[in-house]
């Protein structure tokens, strides 16, 4: 069953000189003329089973992260369409919406509820989350008082436990220590086999490689290649070496 | 959005905000009366002093009645449109409901509202008007300003992300209003070809209604109620209507 289905997709974001101020936004529609047209993705095609782990490469700038967010639902196609069965959860970016002066228990709270958890779910879950996130006696204190890698892993971590039937991450894994890692694979490859389906943006070559079944190799927002992930990397990174050398 | 879980959001969006806001205060909660007192001191001192108006006794608690619905409507207002666009990192990346962001921030602005009706209330007592059936009204009147304020924030609030002037408007608004709401004077003065206005404005009715019941112990006109019921659900469903056509954008111009 086909979870994932991009059907000629294009995203198209308009380059404003300034920003669209009320007058600006009258100009543009009174010339009819909106600003510079910038295509992010340009004609997308593909589908993606349930269960299926997909790497999503390509230089900066490619419209990797576009294609996340139309994925996650967070904004739409000007052509095409985009059919996602099932809930998307997004770690896009770690710990949007936590905040210094609250305290980790807090934040984890509001963190949980945004990506769509019950109190219910949050209650059965809450001492698995603390103790993969690994926090311990820190969970009452205030985030500000948290290391950098703290708030990554107690992000990570409520994230991980929302069973959503589709996880994305951005950019995300390179989380924590070795050990921390580790354990996120873990959980990972569990949440596989209860026929979770994951999209990664990475330029972390291995990881994608140990995750990933498949890849897709994105340029100028375009799909340059689809196939099993060994071989798109290899390509991929033949063309990256080509490139620096001239 | 299917399957998600509203209230327990709400809740923690709500709590979220009202924490946020005192946790690093000496005086926390405090504030949320002070502002209120030194208003009232103020205009007390003026319309006592410097104009004094015979006609109303009691000033401080007349002002306060005044005082307190409208500080909940511009503060929350105010709040309410610049919610989505201080939650941006929030919007672009994680999906969820984006209706909760300015019902939350609304709401939360309510935990002070409430706290401040206390004060109110205590006020009124101290003064010797006493309890009265009507009190009854009160949540239902009180409730619809909230409905209002949500529905104008709403409005706002998605407006505002395409147009950041979206919020000096409001900012102007509220000054403009804080002189046409009968704050610091009575609604009998105002002459007679522009009450029906005023009590279309649904904070000016919020007002006139709260002093009636809590001041003159009376129940507040049928003819005022209906208008405040009436412009309070055009607003919150026009709102919901701005709001709902516009969030498809959110993401892509934060």
């Amino acid at each position: 069953m086909a979870v994932v289905e991009f059907r000629k997709v294009s995203k198209v974001y308009h380059r404003h000189p300034s920003r669209p101020f009320f007058y600006r936004y009258l100009l543009d529609k009174w010339r009819r003329a909106p600003g510079e047209r910038f295509y992010a993705l340009r004609e997308v095609s593909f589908t993606l089973e349930a269960g299926e782990t997909l790497a999503v490469i390509g230089p900066n700038g490619a419209g990797k992260s576009t294609l996340l967010s139309l994925i996650g639902g967070l904004s739409e196609p000007e052509e095409g369409e985009v059919r996602v069965q099932g809930r998307a959860a997004g770690l896009l970016e770690l710990g949007s919406g936590f905040h210094p002066d609250l305290t980790g228990r807090e934040n984890l709270a509001v963190y949980a509820s945004l990506l769509g958890m019950s109190a219910r779910q949050l209650r059965q879950r809450f001492e698995q989350i603390v103790e993969f996130a690994g926090i311990g006696e820190f969970l009452d204190e205030p985030l500000r008082t948290y290391s950098s890698g703290m708030i990554l892993r107690l992000a990570f971590s409520v994230a991980i436990h929302v069973e959503a039937d589709i996880m994305l991450f951005d950019e995300v894994l390179a989380v924590g220590d070795q050990a921390f890692q580790a354990a996120c694979l873990a959980r990972i490859f569990e949440l596989k086999r209860r026929g979770c389906t994951f999209v990664c943006v990475s330029h972390g070559a291995e990881l994608l490689k140990r995750l990933c079944e498949r890849a897709l190799w994105l340029e100028e927002g375009r799909v340059v290649r689809d196939g099993p992930v060994g071989e798109i990397l290899e390509a991929y990174q033949a063309c990256q070496a080509a490139n620096a050398r001239t | 959005m299917r399957g998600f879980q509203y209230g327990f959001l709400l809740r923690n969006l709500i709590l979220r905000d009202f924490k946020i806001r005192y946790r690093n205060m000496s005086l926390g909660v405090f504030w949320s009366l002070l502002n209120p007192l030194v208003l009232m001191g103020v205009l007390t001192f003026i319309f006592t002093r410097v104009f004094p108006s015979p006609a109303i006794p009691n000033f401080s608690v007349f002002v306060l009645c005044g005082l307190v619905p409208f500080n909940f409507f511009a503060l929350s207002w105010v709040s309410g449109t610049t919610s989505l666009f201080n939650n941006a990192p929030l919007i672009k990346r994680v999906s969820f409901p984006r209706l909760m962001v300015p019902v939350a921030v609304v709401l939360a602005n309510g935990i002070h509202f409430l706290i401040q009706l206390a004060l109110l209330v205590g006020f009124v007592l101290a003064a010797g008007y006493g309890v009265n059936r009507h009190w009854l009204w009160l949540p239902f009147i009180l409730g619809l300003e909230v409905v209002f304020v949500c529905g104008l924030s709403l409005m706002s609030s998605a407006l505002d992300v395409f147009f950041r002037d979206v919020r000096y408007v409001v900012e102007s608004a509220n000054t403009v209003l804080f002189w046409l709401v009968p704050i610091f004077y009575s609604f009998s003065i105002i002459p007679d070809q522009y009450r029906t206005v005023y009590q279309f404005n649904p904070v000016a009715a919020v007002v006139l209604a709260c002093r009636l019941i809590l001041l003159e112990n009376r129940r507040p006109p049928f003819s005022l109620l209906w208008k405040l019921a009436f412009v309070s659900v055009t607003a919150a469903v026009l709102g919901l209507a701005v709001f709902r056509r516009c969030q498809r954008k959110f993401a892509d111009h934060l």
